[in-house]
């Protein structure tokens, strides 16, 4: 079973946000994404400044299996993006909740369509 | 006899099994109005002898005139030996192959391929080759446009003296996408793009500023000043530059402060005839930074379990059999045999080769340049740098005087008139290392007698060639 915090919040496309109680909100794949996909080489993030639409895709994660889209979990403004992870993709597969993060956005909506651990938990299990 | 591995009983009984009654019945979803009724223009088949004569009567019409046409083509020496190696029954195929792994000599060429084009742009990186040159000129801009983070139009500077083919391939493709190109005007007197004008545009969002080296008059530009005027209004580069000639000149990875971000160009010139028109190959190279971004296939070196040296195919990612709608690019695919002939021609040449034949093309061109402008009524038009190409104003009706050539078996270069107006009665022309002292006096002295003649009489009706069309030309 992968591992998810129950502070987060999620959506069903497998991203992750946390509220940084700064009017920040930080972006990521889940655990379970990560595991899905297996090792990172290549990940491309969006442009400080851009507004993201909910559902919008923003990045891509390229794995030795595949490459995926992420999408913004909720609407918002691109304030960071995590260079780290551009410099070293394996940070995402090590620590998908930390050092693995992708982008943090900034006046946020939508929050309220995300799904709790719990949620997210039934809805991989689906 | 046909080359149809299956008879009708195996198509039956494969239908039977998958429980369809035609062939057609499994073109049902492609509605009826989209569907081809027929195709009433094209000829009814011809057997085997039917089409070796017909091919061999047209390569008899072509003829083997005396060409000093460029113009974006060029004639050059192809050794022998280039193309017995690739007519080689394990070189022989337009593609590199579907299992490609499984082809490791095939794998092996086309990175020696990369290797080379990527050393003679110096460029990082180069994928495994495009369809021509007009077509990898289109993608570089596709690629420019998915590269420049910094830009957010979707703009792109584009001078008129890339060649007017290319301008139109690449509108084409990009039009719908909702790309526009801005054309910039060239400097009247030396032929070179306008660095007035293009000040105009500074400051303005462009994703990218092309630089052609040399340019379609054979001129070359001012491609240092050009690389960090556009780096410095954020604009990538794109090097759309001629083979042989990076023998001589500075290749676009090392122009300016920073260097082109991409090149590309025709390949023909290495090891390619010039078989009406092609099969050619495009070539592109780039930036490390910018590889995710490049079109097309790109073979890298690796180690097999063993630790022995292998070649497999590397960051597909980017292709469409992995990212469908979001590949780079959805042409893929590459010239795989012409590829090979240059690779081949490449290697033979080796640089100080290939040098000798810029060396000897550019004192070809210079030759020619010195002994036509010898004669009234003829006159260089730009005052800017030669590579092997120049453009001649003559004094004489130019359709006419090329036709008139035409007929004495020598084709006397290129119209300019009608894609630029203003160049009227100027001819583009152009001698590679092939033209001896004497085809060079061949030409003037024709030149000068047509032009000298048509200078106090009308023109001679009876002086045209025998098949006037297959020159290019319209009967009056």
């Amino acid at each position: 079973m992968s591992n998810l915090p129950q502070e987060l919040k999620y959506s069903k496309s497998h991203e992750w946000v946390r509220d940084e109680g700064d009017g920040t909100y930080t972006v990521g794949i889940t655990d379970h994404a990560q595991g899905l996909l297996g090792d990172m080489v290549f990940i491309e993030l969006p442009e400080i400044d851009r507004e993201l639409g909910a559902e919008e895709e923003c990045a891509v994660v390229e794995s030795v299996k595949a490459a995926s889209d992420v999408y913004a979990p909720v609407a918002g403004t691109v304030v960071e993006r995590n260079s780290a992870v551009e410099e070293s993709p394996e940070l995402v597969n090590q620590d998908p909740y930390g050092d693995g993060w992708l982008f943090r956005l900034k006046d946020v909506s939508g929050l309220e369509d995300l799904l709790d651990a719990d949620g997210y938990a039934a809805s991989i299990e689906e | 006899m046909p080359f149809i591995p299956h008879t009708e009983e195996d198509v039956r009984a494969m239908l039977a099994a998958i429980g369809v009654d035609s062939i057609d019945d499994l073109f049902d979803e492609i509605p009826a109005e989209l569907r081809a009724s027929g195709l009433p223009t094209i000829p009814e088949g011809l057997g085997e002898m039917g089409v070796g004569r017909l091919m061999q009567q047209r390569a008899a019409d072509d003829g083997q005139p005396l060409c000093f046409i460029g113009a974006g083509a060029y004639e050059h020496h192809i050794p022998a030996v280039v193309w017995e190696i690739v007519t080689r029954g394990e070189f022989y195929s337009a593609y590199t192959p579907y299992q490609a792994e499984a082809s490791q000599g095939t794998l092996q060429l086309v990175y020696e391929f990369q290797t080379m084009i990527a050393g003679l742009t110096g460029m990082d990186v180069a994928n495994a080759s495009l369809y021509d040159g007009a077509s990898a000129l289109s993608e570089a801009v596709l690629m420019a446009i998915r590269a420049n983070r910094k830009s957010k139009s979707k703009r792109i500077l584009m001078p008129v003296t890339v060649h007017p083919d290319y301008r139109r391939v690449v509108d084409a493709i990009v039009r719908n996408q909702g790309i526009t190109l801005e054309f910039v005007p060239y400097d009247a007197a030396t032929g070179m793009t306008e660095m007035a004008a293009l000040e105009k545009y500074a400051g303005e969002d462009f994703a990218a500023l092309v630089v052609p080296q040399p340019n379609f008059f054979g001129v070359l530009e001012e491609v240092d000043v050009m690389t960090d005027w556009a780096h410095a209004n954020n604009m990538l580069v794109i090097g759309l530059v001629n083979p042989t000639a990076m023998a001589l000149l500075t290749p676009p990875g090392e122009w300016g402060e920073a260097g082109a971000d991409i090149a590309c160009g025709e390949g023909q010139p290495l090891g390619s005839p010039l078989a009406s028109g092609g099969p050619y190959f495009g070539f592109m190279g780039c930036k490390q930074e910018h590889v995710r971004q490049m079109p097309g296939r790109i073979v890298g070196a690796t180690v097999d379990l063993d630790g022995k040296r292998g070649f497999a195919l590397t960051l597909q990612a980017r292709e469409q059999h992995i990212r469908r709608s979001k590949a780079t690019s959805n042409i893929c695919t590459n010239q795989g045999l012409l590829a090979a002939a240059a690779t081949v021609y490449m290697a033979l040449m080796g640089p100080e080769g290939l040098r000798n034949v810029a060396t000897a093309s550019h004192a070809n061109t210079r030759k020619m340049i010195e002994r036509l402008t010898d004669a009234e009524g003829v006159a260089q038009v730009f005052s800017g740098h030669t590579f092997h190409e120049v453009v001649l104003r003559v004094n004489a009706d130019a359709d006419s005087l090329l036709r008139a050539l035409a007929a004495q078996d020598i084709l006397g270069g290129y119209h300019l008139g009608e894609e630029y107006p203003e160049l009227q009665n100027c001819l583009l022309l152009c001698a590679t290392e092939t033209k001896s002292d004497e085809d060079i006096e061949r030409l003037a002295q024709n030149m000068a007698r047509i032009i000298g003649r048509n200078s106090e009489r009308p023109v001679c009706n009876k002086l045209k060639p025998k098949n006037p069309a297959q020159y290019g030309f319209n009967e009056e």
